[in-house]
């Protein structure tokens, strides 16, 4: 694992300024705030299934401080609690999800953080995994065969997702034409209960990006400074002609795969606990503080102002409808329909 | 990476420990490979059979890579145009032509397209005409052998370039890594996918380059070159039974024909090109490499020409004069048992 | 049923999936179970848990996350004599492996005219009624019913899927093994220790009735029982099939109920156009039209592409022993 010394003084800032790294700090604590409502939730009996992206924080905010609102399309997997966030959803938005209400981007058709909204350029996606893969990059097909310069996607996934075929077509097309798109791999080493040696040969994906003939770069997910600066380099050269990257930030996935899951049937306490130690989040907020873009106060200030909204967010999301029996039928074709006419 | 082998009749002549008698074998192969093609396309054009494929440009791949199989003991998964490979492992020119046929004594009973046997005798693995679906097959091939501990046994699995575009040559890639597979990846890469040139099928030109991203060996080798491909293929057979795991090799060709009978290949590629490849086709090469070398007398060659061409002569009229399937036939081999699906 | 048994105990269906696949491991060392998290986790549901420990990773294979070759490999693994148990995590995620099952498994024998087999089974969870939303909620057996080569087999009873998993690992030939996931803990039943087989293709009578013929499988072979026992507080008799088998299907079992009750009802989960029911009714318009009494009717899901994730899309879905008891009073009345 590449690990950048995140205790260092001098914050080595690429170019952000305080106010956008106040922001990735505020979406990291968001993330982590609404990912423990989500569970909490579950275990008070009031949402079926909740779904966490603890270790996740710091990659999310930083590749979503790269991404451009009103041009970029984002293609997200299921856990992209803190990009979503990051390019503009509310946590209100993010709680209608969770509850499934009627008021919901879908409806409440769909599990918890399987977000969509043209609004902010995110993709509709689906619980299989690798299958959004390909539509992102048509998605990038479209963007240059407008020729919308300026503009490129997004697009992630989890180590796992990484031996699908369909990972594998998407890239080799995306290369082949050289598409503005950037693969964004967020290795968090467990898919569910596989490690990273049961997924694959060799640990590092970027690796893979030569053989496809496109730029492979691998950063620390845990530094969202880094992260931002990784993404931003590709996001910029997808936006100016440049083609396809295969990007690969390591994280760690601190909690079980979802409510349903419980990884203590395949790893141990102890090895969660050394990943934790690098904890992204009071990483992220000690360099802050010690580069003297945030005092104590001001974190605690944060930490308050992140609470008193996902507990707003939840009041008004609890108390919004479910969709209604009569929804099942809708959009299903333009149109009514019935399958004999 | 290791790129191995030059244009032959103007190398050195490295033999890699082959026998003057294999060299001849390598050669006999090449030449029945292209008779037993050319004799399918020309039935085609006598209306006597609906469809023929070639791999004429694919000899010498295919006669080297035959000779580093251990009949009896290593399993083969080739794809369609394999004909040579096939040959090489001791498929007879009348197994050849009852399939071209489609009589009812030909291994699929006369239901598949030409040149996709199944031979259990030979280690010859079923296929289907789906690209790259034969990779996951092979994969489970060396995975039951790896399980049993058949070590000194491997699986080689051939494919053309289009096919690593396939997200089941992927996974089987990655698996066979994953759990360091007695197996061997040949791709044929011809530089033509029906009318899908290289450059439109992939960003990078070489499919071994894949290879590191999956943490196995590739090698690129030169196709027109049987001994080279020999060498390539053997080392990579040798280091998949000891244990070794998987490697691709990707052996550089090109597609001298059309895709098939059904295909018009001047709407897509011109005749310059196809010229210009010819000159280094590798058939003509590899006689005249053995005759410099003093391997083959001109004689030699011109009698192993003509008992080649006797024996497609025979297997033909022996195959044309077969049965073809009875109608009843269509409803036997569905499952193990006769079978209705309303019982 | 071929028993030979010493005795009988109470498991539910995971338990009579696991304690199956756990014997035929015991039994044959040619038998592999390949998966996603079916090792270290022992399948998200816990079927194999242990497994790896006892049988080891050879055995017991956590594949990378690529269903396609999950199929794939195990198809050629049975081409060279292993005995392979391929998993789809849920049901929902075996579209990418359609090709490796339907134009690869259903096809080798007949392709290679018998020199080849493929005797395989893919065990999947299926079906609605957990929350499962659009994507681990859906019945496949329609996509895949149609196709020559292949068996399926859906059973719903404890007894039923030993009998039913063991023919299928037995089989010569690829086998879809469907388990509805709500009825992994729900359903409770008795199950005879040691090897049985039940025969595929064989339907069962779950409850004799006279007035009306309702064919079933899954989930709601006990939801139709339930109806049909409150329609016996009613004074009316329904008799209740349990498919069973989905390919090869029972045409046997179900026309000689057809002829003594003269009504038939088809209930399934999956939606009604192109599905069992289909098919079903056409068999029984061919063979027994003029038997019948009343319109052949199908109870099915409605033409939408899945149930929603939130509660009240869920219950608008599925079926209930309520609207099933309905259905059967107004076909019994008709």
């Amino acid at each position: 694992m590449a690990k950048t010394d995140t205790k260092a003084k001098a914050l080595d800032r690429r170019g952000l300024t305080d106010e956008q790294l106040r922001q990735m700090f505020r979406n990291m604590l968001l993330q982590r705030q609404l990912d423990n409502r989500g569970f909490q939730l579950n275990r008070q009996g009031k949402v079926p299934f909740a779904l966490g992206s603890e270790g996740h924080e710091a990659l999310q905010a930083g590749a979503a401080m790269a991404f451009e609102r009103g041009k970029d399309i984002l293609a997200p997997y299921y856990r992209d609690l803190g990009l979503a966030l990051g390019i503009g959803l509310t946590p209100y938005e993010i709680m209608l999800s969770i509850f499934a209400r009627a008021a919901d981007h879908n409806g409440g058709r769909q599990f918890p953080n399987h977000y969509s909204s043209k609004a902010a350029g995110l993709m509709s996606f689906s619980s299989i995994l690798a299958a959004h893969i390909p539509h992102a990059v048509g998605a990038a097909y479209a963007i240059k065969y407008r020729g919308e310069a300026g503009r490129a996607v997004l697009v992630t996934c989890g180590d796992g997702t990484t031996s699908e075929g369909e990972w594998h077509e998407s890239m080799n097309f995306a290369a082949v034409h050289k598409l503005p798109l950037v693969m964004l791999v967020e290795n968090n080493e467990w898919a569910i209960s596989t490690p990273l040696d049961k997924q694959m040969g060799q640990p590092e994906i970027w690796k893979r990006a030569a053989g496809y003939g496109m730029p492979g770069k691998r950063f620390n997910g845990f530094d969202p400074i880094e992260t931002y600066e990784a993404v931003k380099e590709a996001l910029d050269r997808a936006r100016s002609g440049g083609g396809p990257s295969i990007i690969e930030g390591h994280c760690y996935r601190f909690l079980a795969h979802s409510t349903d899951d419980n990884d203590m049937t395949y790893r141990t306490k102890e090895l969660v606990a050394e990943a934790r130690k690098n904890d992204p989040v009071p990483a992220f907020e000690h360099r802050l503080i010690e580069a003297g873009v945030m005092n104590a106060a001001d974190v605690e200030a944060l930490r308050k102002d992140v609470l008193r909204e996902t507990n707003e967010a939840t009041d008004k999301a609890e108390a919004m409808p479910y969709p209604q029996a009569s929804d099942l039928y809708t959009h299903l074709y333009e149109g009514a329909w019935q399958p004999w006419q | 990476m290791a790129t191995k082998g030059k244009a032959p009749a103007k190398a050195p002549f490295e033999r890699h420990g082959l026998t003057d008698e294999q060299l001849v074998e390598i050669l006999r192969i090449m030449l029945m490979h292209r008779t037993l093609e050319a004799r399918g396309f020309q039935l085609n054009r006598q209306g006597k059979i609906p469809f023929a494929s070639a791999g004429e440009g694919h000899e010498g791949v295919q006669a080297g890579a035959a000779l580093a199989f251990k009949r009896g003991s290593d399993v083969l998964v080739p794809y369609y145009r394999d004909l040579g490979l096939d040959l090489g492992i001791g498929l007879t020119p009348y197994e050849v032509l009852l399939s071209l046929f489609a009589r009812k004594a030909d291994h699929s009973g006369g239901r598949q397209f030409p040149h996709h046997y199944a031979s259990k005798r030979l280690g010859l693995h079923s296929i289907s005409s789906v690209l790259a679906a034969q990779v996951p097959h092979a994969v489970g091939a060396a995975y039951a052998m790896k399980y049993r501990n058949e070590s000194g046994r491997a699986v080689l699995v051939t494919f053309g370039e289009g096919s690593t575009s396939e997200g089941e040559w992927h996974e089987g890639m990655n698996f066979a890594a994953v759990h360091k597979l007695p197996i061997v990846f040949l791709c044929e890469n011809n530089e033509w996918a029906i009318s899908t040139p290289a450059d439109k099928q992939m960003a990078n030109p070489n499919v071994a380059d894949r290879a590191v991203g999956y943490g196995m060996p590739g090698v690129v080798v030169n196709g027109f070159d049987p001994i080279a491909v020999y060498a390539a293929v053997k080392e990579a057979m040798e280091r998949a039974r000891s244990g070794g795991g998987p490697t691709l090799v990707e052996a550089k060709c090109y597609r001298f024909l059309a895709h098939t009978t059904d295909d018009d290949d001047r709407t897509y590629r011109s005749r310059e090109e196809v010229e210009r490849r010819r000159q280094d086709d590798p058939v003509p090469n590899f006689e005249r490499l053995l005759v410099e070398q003093g391997v083959l007398s001109p004689e030699g060659l011109e009698s192993l020409k003509r008992s080649v061409l006797a024996e497609a002569n025979d297997a033909t009229d022996r195959a044309e004069a077969m049965p073809y399937p009875a109608p009843e036939d269509l409803y036997t081999h569905v499952y193990a048992d006769s079978y209705q699906p309303w019982r | 049923m071929a028993v030979s048994t010493t005795g009988s105990k109470i498991l539910n269906n995971v338990e009579a999936v696991r304690e199956t696949l756990y014997e035929a491991m015991k039994n044959d060392d040619r038998t592999v179970i390949l998966g996603e998290d079916v090792g270290a986790r022992g399948n998200v549901f816990l079927i194999t848990k242990d497994f790896i420990n006892e049988f080891g990773a050879q055995r017991v294979i956590d594949t990378p996350i690529a269903e396609a070759s999950i199929v794939g490999i195990a198809v050629g693994m049975a081409m060279e004599g292993l005995r392979p148990i391929a998993e789809i995590q849920f049901a929902d995620f075996i579209y990418p492996a359609f090709n490796q099952i339907v134009g690869e498994a259903a096809k080798t024998r007949y392709r290679s005219n018998g020199e080849y087999t493929c005797p395989l089974v893919i065990r999947t969870p299926y079906g609605g009624g957990v929350r499962g939303a659009l994507s681990h909620s859906v019945s496949i057996e329609a996509l895949f019913y149609h196709v020559p080569g292949l068996k399926i087999v859906a059973p719903a009873f404890p007894a039923d899927i030993k009998g039913l998993l063991n023919a299928a690992i037995d089989d010569p030939d690829p086998v879809l093994f469907l388990e509805h996931k709500k009825t992994y803990r729900l359903i409770k039943g008795e199950v005879p220790e040691g090897h049985y087989t039940i025969p595929l293709g064989k339907a069962d009578v779950k409850k004799a009735g006279t007035q009306l013929t309702v064919v079933s499988y899954g989930l709601y072979v006990h939801w139709a029982l339930d109806a049909a026992k409150q329609l016996e507080a009613e004074g009316l008799s329904v008799e209740v099939i349990d498919l069973r088998s989905i390919r090869p299907m029972d045409r046997t079992t179900i026309l000689q109920s057809v002829e003594k009750t003269r009504k038939l009802l088809i209930i399934h989960e999956d939606n009604k156009f192109g599905g069992i029911g289909a098919e079903i009714s056409a068999m029984v318009a061919e063979e027994a039209l003029f038997s019948l009494d009343a319109p052949i009717r199908r109870l099915c899901a409605p033409d939408v592409p899945a149930m929603g994730y939130a509660e009240p899309l869920e219950h608008e879905y599925m079926s209930s022993p309520a609207k099933m008891a309905e259905a059967m009073r107004e076909m019994v009345k008709f």
